[in-house]
C-alpha cells in the first residue's frame, strides 16, 4: 500500500493516540455507559486501519500484520471461551459471573463483565483489521 | 415519530440510489448514508449502544470498500446494459413476491403489541434484575454478556468464521492457475 500527503501523515500521527485512547475507554466503561468491548474493538481496529492507510506499508510488515492479527484473534476467542470454562469449573454454570459483584457504578463492578468485553474487544479489533489487510492489501499478503 | 419515516423514505431511497448508479464510489457513498440514517435512527429511538457500534462499523465498511474500490475498477459494467428476456422475467416475479410480502407483512404487523408492551415478559425482568443479579450499571452489557452470554459466544463464532472465510478465499496459494 502507497502512503498519503504529508498533511494526512502529520494529522495522523496526532490523533491516532487519542482515538487509541477513545478505544480502551469504551471497553472499559462497558458495563457502565453506552459502549461495551465490540465498539471499542472496532474503534481499535480503526487504529491501525488508519495507521496503515496514512503511511502505507511493504508486502513483509502487511504479511506479518495478518500473522499477528490471527494469533490476537485466537488469544481473544480463548479468553472468551476461557472465562466461560472456569464459571463451569469453580461454580458448576457455563458463563455463571462467578466474581464478586462489587459496588454499582464503579469501574471494578459487574464480576465478569469487564473481562469478557476486554476478551470480546481484542477478538473483535484482530479480526476486522485482519479482514481489511486480506481485502485491502490483498495484492501484496496474499502472493507468496 | 415523524422523523422516522422521513429518514425511512430518505434511506428507501439512497439505497435504489446504490443499486442503479454506475459509478461504484456513489453507490458506496449511498450504502453510507443508508447505515447513518440507521444510526440517526437509534438515537432518535433512544438505542445509544446499538448507534456507537452502527455509526464505527459503518465508517468501517466504507473505508473497506473505498480501499478494494480504490484497487480494482470504478465502473459497474452491468448497468446500462439491454435486458434480456430471462431478465425481465425474474424482475417481473421479484415485484410480484415484493407487493406480496408487503400485504403479508402489513397483515401481521397490524397484530403485534404496540412499542414498549412486548407479549414475552422476559424483558421487564432482565430490566428489574439487571443491576441487583449482575452489578451492571449499563443494562445491555448486562443482557448481552450475562443472561445472554452464549448468544454472545455464537456471534463470536460467526465473525471469526467470517474471518476465515475472507483470509481463505482472498489467498493466493491453492488456486488453481
Amino acid at each position: 500500500m502507497k502512503g498519503m500527503s504529508l498533511i494526512v501523515k502529520t494529522i495522523t500521527n496526532i490523533v491516532i493516540g487519542f482515538i487509541f485512547i477513545f478505544g480502551v475507554y469504551i471497553i472499559l466503561h462497558g458495563h457502565l455507559t453506552p459502549g461495551g468491548g465490540f465498539a471499542g474493538g472496532v474503534i481499535i481496529a480503526g487504529v491501525f486501519i488508519l495507521k496503515f492507510l496514512a503511511f502505507g506499508s511493504g508486502a513483509k510488515s502487511e504479511k506479518k500484520s495478518l500473522n499477528i492479527a490471527s494469533i490476537f484473534e485466537s488469544i481473544g476467542g480463548l479468553l472468551f471461551i476461557g472465562i466461560a470454562i472456569s464459571g463451569l469449573l469453580l461454580a458448576g454454570t457455563f458463563f455463571l459471573n462467578f466474581l464478586p459483584k462489587g459496588t454499582p457504578l464503579h469501574l471494578l463492578s459487574a464480576g465478569i463483565i469487564p473481562f469478557c468485553n476486554i476478551a470480546i474487544s481484542i477478538k473483535v479489533g484482530a479480526g476486522l483489521f485482519s479482514i481489511f489487510l486480506a481485502l485491502a492489501a490483498m495484492k501484496y499478503v496474499m502472493e507468496d | 415519530m415523524i422523523e422516522l419515516y422521513l429518514f425511512l423514505a430518505f434511506m428507501i431511497i439512497a439505497a435504489i440510489v446504490a443499486t442503479e448508479i454506475k459509478d461504484l464510489l456513489s453507490a458506496v457513498i449511498s450504502l453510507g448514508a443508508v447505515g447513518f440514517s440507521v444510526a440517526i435512527m437509534f438515537i432518535l429511538i433512544q438505542a445509544p449502544d446499538l448507534a456507537i457500534v452502527q455509526i464505527v462499523i459503518e465508517v468501517l465498511t466504507i473505508v473497506i470498500f473505498i480501499a478494494v474500490i480504490s484497487r480494482t475498477t470504478h465502473i459497474d459494467e452491468t448497468i446500462g446494459k439491454k435486458l434480456s428476456s430471462t431478465h425481465i422475467c425474474a424482475i417481473v416475479l421479484y415485484a410480484f413476491f415484493t407487493i406480496l410480502f408487503l400485504i403479508v407483512m402489513f397483515r401481521s404487523l397490524q397484530e403485534i403489541p404496540d412499542f414498549g408492551n412486548p407479549i414475552m415478559k422476559i424483558a421487564s425482568e432482565y430490566i428489574k434484575l439487571g443491576l441487583p443479579k449482575t452489578g451492571g450499571a449499563n443494562i445491555v452489557a448486562d443482557v448481552i454478556l450475562d443472561f445472554r452470554a452464549l448468544d454472545t459466544l455464537g456471534e463470536a463464532t460467526v465473525l471469526f468464521t467470517s474471518v476465515i472465510g475472507v483470509v481463505a478465499l482472498m489467498r493466493k496459494s491453492g488456486r488453481k492457475k
